[in-house]
């Protein structure tokens, strides 16, 4: 095209062909939009598995400058094949909430109101509540001599959400230290 | 049946679809219409609580018209087994066993259901089937009148719907082909949804389907881990890979009376012994070894009853229970008779609730549901509870791995760390142990020895790298201690001076597999039935992310036991050990190898040959057959007969659910027997059977979009909006007879309160024809409550505390209510 306006340009002042070569000339791109893609480009990519049914299909959470900006399904999953349902898509805003609690609300009995806490001063209460109620209702054998070494007084309930390693533990300290009887979580088997 | 899992397992499904595709037929049998039925060849509309009757029918179908899997029944099934002459049937009895006792509501003697044996102790047999005390013959006249015509009366479901279902699954049934059931809660919660279960049980075993490639049933749970929190488990009757909790009902005062009534002579579960001290070797370490183990079994709590959550909740309520510890659970809106729960947790001393957001069981003390979405607030200086409620992190927060329901363990890796004081559980329990463990350590008290001998140090030898919380413990350290460790390595150097080393958790070499466990004090291991998740240093099986091992993916994490991923295996052989048909063949046995292989781990002693046969007296495996597929009964067969494990019966039997608009078509007795009614107890009050003031059947089930009672969906704008309120299935029949209409308020009441919801007049809900009577049915989803960003009224405030007998579960799936336009006065 330049070649065709050249009898012509070569006539004019040099400000006035700069000025009609503007016109052809391709868009300029700013350095911004040079540097767009998706936004999960060079993320780190976190394997996971989905929190809500027990299907267990595989999630990629994808972590930029230590924030979760996105949660997908793992294509590799032979389970999932990178699909999820809308629970499981959706686990992104499950963890990634304004409404999440952050601190530790602490509710003082016949109280009308939350109060925020440490987490060492609400561990300390919590395991002097334990032990003092454990002092108060432990039973070490029935009336009749048989031997129970447990207490009712205290009760556990949770434990489908949790991992595996967690359930553990809590089976172990519960009853296995304080002989807490009551441990129980969303099953029935 | 029993369940919608389109929509509460949908990407489950989607193999489902795929198979479909190619050619499968499915079938959805199911009180409302869903996604599920939409996308099935056929759809049957049966009546919420009639399940026993269906697939009674069906089971007496295959033994008239022998169109039952003739080889397998016979070799792999007690079909042939002889049952003691005093048992007595609810045909003899109008709808009871022997050995009921109407005082306790129990079977409390089990004993005329026993097998009849020779002078050895050994089950006698016909293998011609024509004894009339052979369990096949027994359940023909158990299931005599469970006819298409009962189907039609009791189910709503016409006699041509009902064939259909039965001809194809014949039909897809055998050598050449397999049928597949799958099963939620809409089976299990139900006064007798274990015998719903067993009749799906005995179906497929006479069909010749369990143990087979496309074959078995397929039990749908519904969160991320519980299988988990089951084999692991945070349970109140269970130690961990099924052994029992100690009782002291039981003769079980002593480890060696334990291991007597808990274990058994023959079949796999001979090693009980190993199992059981490797796991208080592993929670109590060298105090494990006192007298033998049985210092330390002492030290285990032992039950006196049933404390299971619900029965438990009226401990509660009965101001019993001081202190309750939540763990991402919300009874407040998630367990049956809600308002009873909230009422409950306002009796505690004190509770702790770990969620990631303010869910209603931590809010119960100053709000409480009001018209449809709306709240009322609580009169707070009431209610005494002191409540910590601590800031939990996500499960992409942690690292750590969940069970799925195929019994398959995933490892997920850690993303970010929680936010602000946010922990994980596993943080918030060590160091509650730890604390604890400082504060009893001065302790000479007997009873706090436990405490003080249990091992725990799971300390991290370096910062986790990148976190910011320096306390974490090691989760690499508990899934060793639960997969297993040698504490005496079988073959080791002694130390030089003639001692032998003794290894703690942190140095002890793996165990490879629960084949390594010891009765001797030599191993520890958490969880038998998880030992080889972890089988040596860097290698976690449940972070295996390999797809390289055909279509049974053996790579890809690891399901128990030892990886197999088709329980009984064995099963899908002939007698012989060759494949029931090349088009099926999954596991067989290899002649010059000698041992079994296939497409699977084998679910069998490797090397044992199909032909062996046990000498007189033999135990353990040996006592076992080389065609005994199902390895963990004491006779290696499948029972279509149960003559012991189950409380309420040795054959499933038809019971109304405990709120019924019917009587009982087939016995006078009404609903099931040995169920817990609680019948004295005036938060429980039932509608009587046939009672005109609660005469539509009520059932409630999930959405895809919302999950349980709501504290993990509806704090989430992307969800709510795509189901943004609660609302009432009913038919155009009942909405026009009620004058409710599409989208106004209605009214549900039941004698334990009412809710209001959006009325959604449609033909998913169908009317039936029950015993000449027109029934009509209602379906509500349960997953709304008074906290997050959508709010309405809580299911649950309507459903009763009935509870099936062996598990204590609820009946939320069939009871009574009654509809009507508008809102609570």
């Amino acid at each position: 095209m330049l070649e065709q306006r050249a009898p012509i340009e070569a006539s004019m002042p040099p400000i006035i062909s700069e000025v009609m070569e503007v016109g052809s000339r391709v868009q300029p791109f700013s350095r911004e939009s040079l540097a767009q893609a998706s936004r999960i480009r060079d993320a780190q990519v976190v394997k996971s598995v989905c929190p809500y049914c027990a299907v267990g299909c595989g999630l990629n959470v994808y972590v930029k400058d230590g924030k979760v900006i996105d949660i997908e399904g793992n294509p590799d999953s032979p389970i999932n094949h990178g699909t999820l349902c809308p629970k499981g898509a959706a686990t992104f805003q499950y963890t990634v909430n304004p409404s999440r609690l952050t601190q530790v609300l602490y509710r003082a009995p016949y109280s009308d109101h939350w109060e925020v806490k440490s987490l060492e001063w609400a561990m300390e209460q919590i395991a002097q509540r334990v032990k003092q109620t454990r002092e108060e209702t432990f039973v070490e054998r029935l009336p009749d001599g048989r031997e129970v070494n447990h207490t009712l007084g205290i009760a556990s309930l949770g434990g489908a959400t949790l991992d595996v390693e967690e359930n553990y533990v809590m089976k172990k300290l519960l009853t296995g230290g304080l002989g807490i009887v009551s441990i129980e979580n969303q099953a029935r088997i | 049946m029993g369940s919608n899992m389109a929509e509460a397992h949908p990407v489950a499904f989607a193999n489902v679809v795929t198979a479909k595709e190619r050619g499968a037929k499915v079938m959805h049998v199911d009180p409302h219409y869903s996604r599920t039925s939409a996308l099935a060849n056929l759809y049957v509309p049966t009546r919420a609580g009639s399940d026993i009757v269906f697939l009674g029918a069906i089971i007496r179908h295959l033994l008239e018209t022998k169109s039952y899997f003739h080889d397998y029944v016979v070799h792999y099934t007690n079909a042939a087994t002889l049952v003691n002459e005093t048992y007595r049937d609810p045909e003899d009895l109008d709808g009871l066993f022997s050995g009921y006792d109407a005082a306790t509501e129990t079977y409390a003697d089990q004993g005329s259901w026993d097998y009849e044996r020779d002078a050895d102790g050994r089950p006698l047999t016909d293998p011609t089937l024509q004894h009339p005390r052979c369990v096949f013959q027994i359940m023909r006249r158990h299931y005599a009148r469970y006819t298409p015509e009962m189907v039609e009366q009791v189910c709503g479901v016409p006699r041509e719907q009902w064939l259909q279902v039965a001809q194809t699954l014949i039909e897809n049934s055998g050598r050449e082909r397999t049928s597949a059931i799958c099963y939620a809660v809409g089976w299990t919660q139900q006064s007798k949804g274990v015998q719903i279960i067993r009749a799906a049980a005995i179906m497929q075993l006479l069909l010749g389907n369990i143990g087979r490639p496309g074959g078995g049933i397929m039990a749908l749970r519904g969160h991320a881990s519980i299988q988990g929190s089951t084999d692991v488990p945070t349970l109140y009757d269970l130690l961990a890979g099924y052994m029992p909790q100690p009782s002291a009902l039981l003769p079980q005062q002593t480890l060696d009376e334990y291991m007597a009534t808990s274990g058994q002579k023959t079949g796999w579960w001979s090693n009980f012994p190993a199992y059981i001290r490797s796991l208080l070797q592993a929670w109590y370490g060298e105090a494990a070894n006192e007298e033998d183990g049985n210092c330390s079994y002492r030290w285990l709590a032992k039950t006196v009853g049933d404390h299971s959550h619900l029965v438990t909740s009226y401990a509660m309520l009965d101001g019993k229970v001081k202190g309750y510890l939540l763990f991402g659970q919300n009874p407040a809106a998630g367990s049956t008779n809600s308002r009873m729960q909230r009422k409950a947790l306002e009796q505690l001393d004190w509770m702790v609730v770990r969620d990631l957001y303010e869910v209603e069981s931590a809010a119960f003390w100053y709000k409480q549901p009001g018209f449809g979405p709306e709240t009322e607030p609580v009169d707070s200086s009431k209610i005494k509870t002191e409540i910590f409620l601590m800031p939990a992190a996500a499960s992409t927060e942690k690292e750590g791995s969940f069970t799925n329901t195929q019994r398959l363990l995933q490892w997920r890796d850690k993303a970010v760390d929680p936010p602000g004081d946010a922990r994980s559980d596993l943080w918030f329990v060590y160091h509650l142990g730890k604390r604890l463990k400082e504060l009893y350590a001065g302790s000479t008290a007997p009873k706090d020895r436990p405490l003080q001998a249990l091992t725990w140090d799971y300390d991290r030898e370096e910062p986790e790298p990148g976190s910011r919380i320096d306390d974490e413990p090691d989760i690499m350290l508990v899934l060793k201690e639960i997969n297993g460790y040698y504490v005496l390595p079988p073959a080791q150097a002694d130390t030089g001076d003639g001692t032998q080393r003794v290894y703690t958790l942190r140095d002890a070499p793996h165990v490879p597999g629960f084949t390594a466990l010891k009765n001797d004090g030599s191993t520890a291991c958490g969880s038998w039935i998880y030992s080889g998740v972890y089988p040596e240093p860097g290698n976690n099986r449940a972070a295996s992310r390999n797809t390289s091992d055909g279509y049974t993916f053996l790579q890809w994490g690891f399901s128990w036991p030892a990886n197999r991923r088709i329980l009984y295996n064995r099963a899908s052989a002939d007698p012989q050990g060759r494949p029931w048909s090349e088009r099926k063949k999954y596991v067989w046995w290899d002649e010059e190898q000698k041992k079994w292989m296939g497409y699977d781990v084998p679910d069998f002693p490797l090397n044992k040959t199909p032909d062996y046969t046990p000498q007189p007296g033999a135990t353990g495996m040996d006592a076992l057959a080389g065609s005994d597929p199902f390895i963990m009964k004491p006779d290696g067969k499948g029972w279509l007969f149960a003559p012991k494990g189950i409380v309420d019966g040795p054959l499933p039997t038809h019971y109304e659910a405990a709120e019924s608009p019917v009587q009982n078509a087939l016995y006078h007795q009404q609903s099931n027997p040995a169920a817990k009614y609680f019948r004295n107890r005036a938060d429980n009050r039932l509608a009587a059977a046939g009672d005109p003031a609660y005469p539509i059947v009520i059932t409630t089930y999930r959405l895809t979009e919302h999950h349980v009672s709501g504290p993990m969906t509806r704090w989430m704008p992307w969800l709510n909006a795509l189901q943004p309120a609660l609302f009432a299935e009913i038919s155009p029949e009942l909405a026009a007879e009620r004058k409710i209409k599409h989208g106004e308020w209605l009214i549900i009441s039941t004698p334990r309160g009412e809710i209001e919801a959006r009325a959604m007049v449609t033909r998913r809900m169908r009317p039936l024809r029950i015993a000449g009577q027109v029934v009509h049915q209602i379906g509500l989803p349960f997953h709304w409550g008074f906290q997050g960003k959508s709010t309405g009224s809580i299911t649950n405030d309507l459903a009763h505390m009935v509870l099936e007998p062996n598990v204590s579960i609820e009946e939320a799936k069939a009871f009574t209510c009654n509809v009507r336009p508008g809102h609570i006065p």
